[in-house]
């Protein structure tokens, strides 16, 4: 290879290896997280499909527009992206290597992904106390393993958030703790992304007449 | 010959820290940015479906999805810093070949399944409701 370039090169210029503007990865964790993230989006995918399919199957049930009370998704959304952009901060100030304002921007993205899914779990609830569960049509089981596995997956980030915190406060801001903060960034943008499909494709379109 | 090559290979390597980190440069315009278009992206279609405007479904559906589409991509710019050289590209080619699989399985599923309801169902909901 570095043969090939030396005889095409002139002798005045310098050396160049041809795959000198590439940057090497030296460190493939992020690249591995976004393989994993981009699996998470098959199986959304796969759920998105699911409802897709069997979304107007109401069974004699209630139908979406029936069962679904916006304001409360478009609080739960400005919360998700609130907490995202919080996050961003949090990423700028460990990018200074500033702990505790990063810290407290991790605590308020941690209460504000609590307040989502807090609010997620009483919509759940009054749903399935009015007999709107997940048992009483496709629709609503559709509704519910979609809408429900996205929750889990902010319920796991909040968990993996605390964890980071805990770690940050033990270690600080080495180099290993900023790449988990960095995965947890990437997976935490990731749920909003799908979030914006959620409440695009199940509750907005679900309402339409 | 390694002794020429070197100095090519120590300017790459610096520009890396242990961790990886930074390959990534978020700046707080970016992120600005990418709230605010996100925010706007949001409440168009929450007002257009909660005020009522649209009387059709088919255009009020294709605008929701389109506004979801270009949040997406603004998500994607801003939030998770997707260019066509981080990682060497290996980001934006696994992000490509998801976008297609999701493509195939969201309109394949509803596509197929669309067609074998109207084939095979002969209820209406009507009767399903009437149902004794």
């Amino acid at each position: 290879m570095s043969d090939t370039s030396i005889a095409m090169g002139s002798p005045s210029e310098p050396l160049r290896f041809h795959v000198e503007g590439e940057h090497h990865v030296e460190n493939g964790t992020l690249l591995g997280f976004w393989l994993y993230l981009m699996s998470d989006c098959l199986v959304f995918a796969c759920l998105f499909a699911a409802y897709g399919v069997l979304g107007r199957n109401y069974a004699g049930g209630p139908t979406a527009a029936q069962v679904l009370e916006l304001p409360v998704v478009a609080v739960n959304t400005t919360l998700l992206l609130l907490s995202s952009i919080t996050y961003g901060f949090a990423v700028l100030e460990m990018q200074q290597n500033r702990r505790a304002p990063m810290m407290a921007w991790l605590t308020v993205t941690g209460l504000l992904g609590a307040g989502f899914i807090g609010l997620e779990l009483t919509e759940f609830a009054h749903l399935i106390s009015i007999g709107a569960g997940p048992q009483r049509s496709a629709f609503l089981s559709s509704f519910f393993t979609l809408v429900g596995t996205h929750g889990l997956h902010v319920t796991c980030g909040i968990i993996w958030l605390i964890t980071l915190m805990v770690q940050v406060g033990k270690k600080g801001l080495i180099p290993a703790n900023k790449r988990r903060l960095m995965c947890l960034s990437m997976f935490w943008h990731f749920l909003d992304v799908v979030w914006v499909g959620v409440f695009s494709f199940v509750y907005l379109m679900g309402v339409l007449p | 010959m390694s002794e020429h090559t070197q100095p090519v290979h120590g300017d790459d390597a610096h520009e890396h820290d242990d961790s990886g980190v930074g390959a990534i440069h978020a700046t707080l315009k970016g992120y600005m940015t990418g709230f605010a278009l996100a925010a706007i992206l949001t409440a168009i279609p929450f007002w257009l479906v909660m005020s009522g405007a649209f009387a059709k479904t088919g255009p009020a559906d294709a605008l929701i999805l389109l506004l979801a589409g270009i949040q997406i991509i603004v998500h994607m710019v801003y939030f998770l810093h997707m260019n066509t050289k981080s990682e060497g590209g290996w980001n934006m080619l696994a992000l490509v070949f998801t976008i297609v699989l999701v493509v195939i399985t969201l309109s394949g599923s509803i596509w197929i399944m669309y067609h074998l309801n109207s084939n095979m169902m002969p209820w209406t909901m009507q009767d399903a409701r009437n149902q004794p």
